[in-house]
């Protein structure tokens, strides 16, 4: 007979990098992947690349996260980028959102990152993205 | 090389990707990995394991951290199994407990994994059961799992954990009376946790007094030296109690081991888990057979009761089993 086995739910890691309190954004858009059918981890403020991408990989995320308002992203999201390079694991998606001009969105995206998304974004668009990056798993 | 045995090559060799993809596996109940869960020939791979379970905000996520704190002291290697529940309605979740156990984070003899309570098929604790045995395989010396007090989640904590301690704090709004049934029974530690708040004393005087009119129900080897369950009081976040809370956690051990009750409960834990391993495969053969054979959910909505066709569907299984076993 044959094997009933499930879908992989699409499981997605959150963070803030760097010295940035804003977490009101990343804790709704947590809350609307949830709303979705994703599995979201929060891994909190004052995150490191290293520690994203080290806690990412135990947690067999497929996507990684990051919410940046401080003006930090040109720095940050490459660094990610780089250090799932150095860990092998350059199959992670990452994405993210915050406060990023439209010229830096143009420069991360040649860099690796997926898609950004700005402030007033409507979460539904979000989703919409992620659905389609994942037609097979998640909600 | 098959993508199967790659994965079990770099599990062997240290991976922590392929632990962390074989317990997803496991999680959704797929069977390629369970080879792994078996440590290679006269290698260690069985992993002591402690439970906490106890109400939302309780503490938990910071006493297992600072327990980690003092595991990594001793120099033993430590994984964390963090379970936050998923919504009823979506199956999406949040999982939050890391956040608390950042002091950790890049410490390479510290593996910290969340997983969902619920919507995994055969439940939480077939799944955790089956991630602690790849832990173990793995070759690490401490397992902590972690769940919230809701729904039936603290019984698979007790189902699975050599020692459950039990969370409790001066805020609980309804007081140690309204402490939900079945948890005296699968309390081998309390803890009352948040002792720097008014009132600490309080619920360790109640929870003593209650525990005093509950006589512990022992049976097997055990009734003769029942376990009587001790009460710490912790400040998780200064770190305070936690070396008096280990204590008890190993003095809780010992007692396993030199009551027989360990021999009692592994014996026990290999006959549940077998039971709910056939009864998995047999849910699942049943929804392909209910799906796929049109004459028998015809057969079924005609009897309008369920039993001809569960019999059918167990006599298929049986005669596919001989047939396999033959072949
Ligand atoms: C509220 C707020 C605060 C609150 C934050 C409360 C909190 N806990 O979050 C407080 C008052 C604490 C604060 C403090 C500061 N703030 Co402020 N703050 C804001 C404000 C007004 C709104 C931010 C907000 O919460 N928006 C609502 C959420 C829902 O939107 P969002 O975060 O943008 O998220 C959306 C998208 O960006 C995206 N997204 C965000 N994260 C993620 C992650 C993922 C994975 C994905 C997919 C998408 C995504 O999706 C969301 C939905 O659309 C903005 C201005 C603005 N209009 O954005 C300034 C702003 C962000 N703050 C700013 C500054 C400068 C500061 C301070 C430095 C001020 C100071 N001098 O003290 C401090 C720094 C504090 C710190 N430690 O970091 C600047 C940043 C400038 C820059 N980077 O170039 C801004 C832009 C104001 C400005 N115009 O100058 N701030
Ligand atoms: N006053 C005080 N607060 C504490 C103590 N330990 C933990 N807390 C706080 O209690 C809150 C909840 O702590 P967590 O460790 O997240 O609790 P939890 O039981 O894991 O929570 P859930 O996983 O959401 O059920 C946090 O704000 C902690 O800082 C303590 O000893 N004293
Ligand atoms: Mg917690």
């Amino acid at each position: 007979m044959p094997v009933d086995t499930a879908v992989r739910p699409v499981r997605i890691l959150v963070a803030k990098v760097g010295l940035d309190g804003h977490d009101r954004g990343v804790k709704v858009v947590a809350r609307a992947l949830r709303d979705a059918g994703y599995e979201v981890i929060y891994t909190g403020l004052r995150q490191t690349p290293e520690m994203v991408v080290d806690a990412a990989l135990q947690e067999d995320a497929q996507v990684i996260g990051l919410s940046i308002h401080s003006g930090a992203h040109m720095t940050l999201f490459p660094a990610v980028v780089q250090e799932l390079k150095r860990r092998k694991a350059t199959d992670i998606v990452v994405f993210g959102g915050g406060i990023i001009p439209e010229d830096d969105i143009v420069a991360l995206k040649k860099k690796g990152v997926a898609e950004l998304f700005t402030p007033g974004t409507p979460l539904q668009e979000i989703v919409d993205w992620l659905r389609k990056r994942f037609p097979q798993g998640g909600g | 090389m098959d993508g199967e045995s790659e994965l079990a090559a770099r599990f062997r060799a240290g991976d922590i990707r392929a632990l962390a993809r074989a317990i997803s596996l496991v999680e959704r109940r797929d069977p390629s990995v369970r080879a792994l869960e078996t440590p290679p020939k006269g290698g260690e791979g069985s992993a002591a394991v402690v439970g906490f379970t106890g109400a939302p905000g309780t503490g938990k996520s910071t006493l297992v951290d600072a327990l980690v704190t003092l595991l990594r002291k001793q120099g033993k290697s430590v994984s964390v199994i963090a379970t936050d529940p998923n919504s009823p309605f979506t199956g999406g979740a949040i999982l939050g407990d890391r956040i608390r156990m950042q002091r950790h984070a890049l410490d390479p003899k510290v593996f910290i994994r969340s997983m969902g309570a619920r919507g995994h098929l055969g439940g939480l604790s077939l799944a955790t059961r089956e991630a602690i045995r790849l832990l173990g395989a793995f070759g690490f010396d401490q397992v902590i799992l972690e769940t919230v007090g809701v729904g039936q989640s603290e019984l698979e904590v007790a189902a699975v954990a050599d020692t459950t301690v039990v969370v409790m704090t001066p805020n609980l709004g309804d007081g140690v009376q309204m402490i939900k049934a079945g948890i005296l029974e699968i309390a081998d530690i309390f803890v009352v946790n948040k002792a720097d708040l008014d009132g600490y004393q309080r619920v360790a005087m109640e929870l003593r007094a209650m525990l005093s009119l509950n006589a512990p129900g022992a049976t097997g080897a055990a009734a003769s030296k029942p376990w009587k369950p001790p009460i710490i009081t912790t400040v998780a976040a200064r770190q305070e109690g936690i070396d008096e809370l280990w204590a008890a956690i190993e003095s809780h051990r010992r007692y396993l081991e030199t009551s027989g009750r360990a021999q009692e409960l592994a014996a026990k834990r290999l006959k549940d888990e077998t039971a709910e391993v056939v009864a998995d495969l047999a849910r699942q053969q049943a929804r392909l057979a209910l799906g796929e054979d049109g004459a028998l959910t015809e057969q079924l909505l005609k009897d309008g009761s369920p039993y001809r066709a569960a019999e059918e569907i167990l006599n298929r299984i049986g005669s596919d089993g001989r047939k396999r076993g033959r072949g």
